[in-house]
């Protein structure tokens, strides 16, 4: 298939993010240790492991929640480790949430609206009485916001519901929505597709596909459905215990011994993925 | 029978109180909302914002129209300063330990204002025009129906801004869900300052009207405890609470007071606040998650 053809331009593609021997701990907890591992441009780039193993620590790193005890993380080329979430955000880096973090009680719409709030360009005064500059770019805002992304990801029946009385697929692709709409460069994706359906898993599978090859985002994402992971991932990194045991194509990690063995409480790794491909 | 002439008066003028009560409630819920910092030092600030503005107009001779605004300037950089420096130090902190920062903040601005102004209550100079109004056959004295009409228009940028201005989406933003904020780029710190300047700008306006209605005084602080009455009543994150909470408590207190008597005013509206509790314990349109002290 392409995939030798993805492989060489992955491998010639230079690294978006660069996570550098971080360490983060918790008081005497160490939940990461000298995590080390690159996120190349254009690619999807997934982070597994078994619970507890440092996933979602790492993803508030990256984001800027916590802040790491040492090591580095570099974003196109900058070091970004001390800086804060949002200015992280004007940077491009987006991400969603494990649980669902959409602003309950407001419509999708307005939802989508805040995601691009980090890129306004306009002083306070004319933020907080709607003139001039802040108008134009709310027009420009509403028309890209409404033409490319809802379109996308076919969610025009709902634009004016509130997110609180959609179901939980629904929610998650708001979720999405509000990402996009902040113009990441690299959308990170914590557990898209956890709690979904095989239909909903599927649709979503789609969704970080295109966001991938049409609008030319990196993707970083969380996952624990293999399948899906092994499908759509052009690299792979598993961590355990906050290090990385292994990491590459989805075919190599897959038959790491490392990797085999970290997964063995929780039953093989093969084993797993057939049975999510079987379900 | 009743004169129900003087029903009415009497309920319009504690409607006309209860705009204000509203007024101070919109500012008491901007914070709780943005910061949830219950913030007890709302009645002494907007004493503060009276006595500002008295000592810009009889002190420094300034005229009404750079009076006004400059109180509500001064008022602002007061919630940017104590925001800065007493509530954000306080971040992660338990509430109650918040909550008695606003406590001693309130003593130090009554002790400051009486060591600079004295301990005498003070009026200000009249500037709201007394011409007797008249809605219908009932009288309203001309203080109220001004004071509350100002209060209503205040209000309603409070709200507008509120619901429409970028600034007032990133605060519904960041009350929601502050981490979700944080990572959309909303600088939640800043959403914390902008809430406590325009609460503190609110209430410094709200000082000056209730200031120029019954004059000012260190102890009209105690004013704060009729709002705290009504934003538990209307719920604490609520700006709606606090308009309906405001009007209910005017009229109560209004009512209670001419046909009981004065001293049944707190006993009134305690006794509608521990009912309204015991029914909805969250306030009339509160949110469930609130944290309870």
């Amino acid at each position: 298939m392409s995939d030798g053809l993805n492989r060489s331009s992955r491998e010639t593609a230079a690294p978006i993010l660069t996570v550098d021997g971080l360490s983060l701990s918790f008081g005497g907890l160490r939940a990461l240790s000298g995590v080390s591992f690159d996120v190349r441009h254009g690619s999807i780039t997934a982070l597994i492991g078994p619970n507890g193993a440092g996933k979602t620590s790492m993803f508030n790193a990256i984001s800027g929640f916590y802040r790491p005890t040492s090591g580095r993380i570099i974003f196109d080329g900058v070091d970004i480790s001390r800086e804060r979430p949002p200015s992280r955000a004007k940077r491009g880096l987006a991400r969603t949430f494990q649980n669902i973090a959409l602003f309950r009680g407001m419509t999708v719409l307005d939802n989508i609206k805040l995601g691009r709030h980090a890129h306004l360009k306009t002083n306070v005064l004319d933020a907080l009485f709607y003139r001039g500059g802040a108008h134009r770019e709310e027009m420009e805002l509403r028309q890209e916001v409404e033409e490319r992304i809802i379109d996308f990801l076919e969610i025009q029946h709902i634009r004016h519901a509130p997110v609180a009385a959609l179901p939980y697929g629904l929610q998650k692709r708001v979720e999405l929505a509000r990402a996009l709409a902040m113009r990441p460069r690299i959308l990170m994706l914590d557990e898209p597709v956890a709690g979904m359906n095989r239909e909903e898993t599927e649709d979503m599978a789609r969704f970080i596909l295109d966001v991938k090859e049409e609008w030319g985002v990196t993707i970083l994402m969380v996952e624990h459905d293999m399948g899906m992971v092994m499908d759509i991932s052009d690299h792979v990194v598993v961590l355990n215990f906050g290090q990385v045991i292994a990491q590459g194509r989805p075919s190599e990690v897959q038959n790491d011994p490392a990797v085999v063995s970290a997964y063995l409480g929780s039953g093989d790794l093969a084993q797993r993925i057939r049975k999510t491909e079987a379900a | 029978m009743m004169d129900w002439l003087y029903v009415t008066e009497v309920a319009l003028a504690g409607l006309g109180a209860g705009a204000l009560y509203a007024l101070t409630g919109v500012a008491f819920v901007l914070i709780y909302k943005a910061t949830r910092v219950v913030n007890l030092a709302i009645g002494e600030i907007l004493m503060l914002g009276g006595y500002v503005f008295f000592g810009l107009v009889a002190g420094a001779g300034l005229p009404l129209w750079a009076a006004i605004p400059l109180t509500i300037l001064a008022g602002a950089a007061l919630g940017a300063v104590v925001e800065r420096a007493l509530i954000r130090p306080m971040l992660g902190e338990s509430p109650i330990s918040v909550f008695m920062v606003t406590i001693g903040l309130g003593s130090i601005l009554a002790g400051v204002v009486e060591l600079a102004w004295g301990a005498d209550p003070l009026r200000l100079p009249e500037f709201i025009p007394n011409t007797p109004i008249f809605l219908g056959e009932a009288y309203v004295a001309p203080k109220v129906a001004y004071g509350a009409l100002v209060a209503a228009l205040l209000i309603a940028v409070a709200v507008a801004a509120l619901r429409f201005s970028r600034g007032g989406v990133a605060l519904r933003a960041t009350a929601r869900d502050q981490g979700a904020a944080y990572s959309m780029g909303i600088d939640v710190g800043r959403v914390f300052s902008l809430s406590w300047m325009a609460a503190c700008a609110t209430a410094a306006g709200a000082g000056v009207i209730v200031g120029a209605i019954g004059g000012i005084s260190p102890t009209m602080g105690i004013f704060g405890l009729s709002v705290l009455v009504v934003v538990i009543v209307g719920g604490l994150d609520s700006v709606a609470g606090a308009l309906v909470g405001g009007l209910l408590i005017g009229l109560v207190e209004a009512l209670a007071g001419s046909f009981l008597g004065g001293e049944y005013k707190l006993l009134a509206t305690f006794s509608l606040l521990i009912l309204i509790l015991m029914i909805r314990p969250y306030g009339i349109f509160g949110t469930h998650e609130i944290e309870r002290l």
